[in-house]
């Protein structure tokens, strides 16, 4: 499964690198740094009828996309 | 949690609105209840980095923004230092957006603040905001990018709050040592408890909404989200009511407060405004909430709005009453050339 490293990247990237990735393929996993770029890409996620995991890792955070 | 995050967009737009109208009618200037640009222009005054005696006070709301703004980020956990994407170049695209700023007479929020007064020319600076904005949508979706930030100290992301609570409280203690208009819009003011208390809330507020007037459109296009957009609308629903409960909205084109009827300069300034702010990410407003919250490129993005403001009064490119001036004219075209030059390279350069 890919994993997409979006951490630093400032808005509105993250949301766009997702976009460009769940196009690729799912499952995929972006970690990003920001509790910004973690709502903006949830809700980009529902939108897209896709779910997610959000999981709180030391400083940053996991989110993995997927069709279930 | 998407619902309840609609809901705080909306009553953070109605605030907004709201206490806009409330300030103007305690004294801030006719459609400038709130105006990024404009109170920073302010600030740069009363600090004698231009000489412009009309508008020249060291704005409480300014600093409210940023404080409130850092105190709901330190409260939420969200308080990130975090900094080092090219912040020269964002130094430089916050120069430029204040030229097109001060070529309009007002930042993307007075631009919804004199929508909502009846001030037709607004609706020209909307359509030349979001034609800027489209233009930065094009280069993000072609991968433009001023690339990734790092983690600071704690001290390095607070620097931008400190200094302005530090210049606030200097000119408590020691007024006469800053600039103050005696007449024009720099002389008209909220008393500054309400003005601080108001910048503290709607900082606060702002953070945890994440309010953005460029958003509002570019996720519109970006990503059919129209999150965002919900808030921009609020602000001008709401504020509009007020104004016409106040007995403060005059529909028309002509004599509106601090403004000018000029429609490729009103259209221009504002579409360099929205061109600038889509690279840098957020508008002016939002680049105060970031830097509240510890973001030091935003800080930096400040400082650039600070120096663009000294730049447009020393040289004459701040648009008057009047219209716009020949040296506004070629700044603001020296400005779109520029930001499209720096959109080019950060998006085709080899990797």
């Amino acid at each position: 499964m890919k994993t997409i490293d979006a951490r630093g990247l400032s808005c509105p990237e993250p949301v766009l690198v997702t976009k460009k990735a769940i196009q690729q393929e799912l499952p995929v996993t972006i970690l990003v740094d920001q509790q910004v770029a973690v709502e903006n890409i949830v809700r980009f996620a529902h939108k897209e009828g896709l779910y997610d995991t959000v999981k709180i890792m030391d400083n940053y955070f996991s989110i993995l996309i997927s069709r279930q | 949690m998407e619902k309840t995050q609609k809901l705080w967009m909306i009553f953070s737009g109605a605030l907004f609105g709201a206490f806009a109208v409330l300030l103007v009618r305690f004294g801030n200037p006719a459609n400038m209840g709130l105006c990024i640009a404009c109170f920073i222009r302010d600030i740069a005054g009363s600090m004698k980095l231009h000489q412009a005696g009309v508008v020249q006070y060291l704005r409480p709301e300014i600093v409210g923004l940023v404080l409130g703004a850092f105190i709901m980020a330190v409260a939420n956990k969200e308080y990130h230092a975090q900094g080092g994407s090219s912040p020269v170049t964002r130094f430089v695209l916050g120069i430029f957006v204040m030229i097109g700023a001060l070529m309009f007479l007002g930042c993307p929020l007075r631009m919804v603040l004199r929508l909502a007064g009846g001030d037709l020319n607004a609706v020209v600076g909307l359509l030349g905001f979001t034609a800027g904005i489209l233009l930065g949508v094009f280069f993000l979706q072609k991968g433009f990018s001023l690339k990734r930030t790092y983690q600071q100290s704690g001290f390095e992301g607070s620097m931008i709050t400190i200094v302005l609570v530090g210049l606030f409280v200097l000119s408590l203690v020691a007024p006469l040592l800053f600039a103050r208009s005696e007449t024009g819009p720099g002389s008209m003011a909220a008393p500054w408890l309400l003005a601080l208390g108001v910048g503290l809330i709607i900082g606060a507020v702002a953070h945890k909404t994440r309010l953005c007037m460029v958003g509002g459109i570019r996720d519109v296009v970006l990503f059919r989200d129209f999150h965002l957009l919900t808030g921009f609308l609020s602000i001008l629903v709401v504020a509009t009511l007020a104004n016409l409960l106040n007995g403060s909205f005059h529909l028309g084109w002509v004599n509106q407060p601090v403004a000018f009827q000029n429609f490729t300069w009103n259209f221009l300034g504002m579409a360099l405004v929205g061109f600038g702010s889509a690279l840098l990410g957020g508008c002016p407003l939002r680049q105060l909430i970031l830097a509240g919250a510890g973001n030091s490129d935003s800080a930096i993005t400040i400082l650039g709005l600070l120096v663009g403001a000294a730049i447009c009064h020393n040289f004459g490119l701040a648009s008057s009453l009047a219209g716009p001036t020949m040296a506004g004219k070629i700044a603001v075209g020296i400005g779109l050339i520029s930001t499209l030059i720096i959109a080019l390279v950060n998006t085709y350069r080899r990797p």
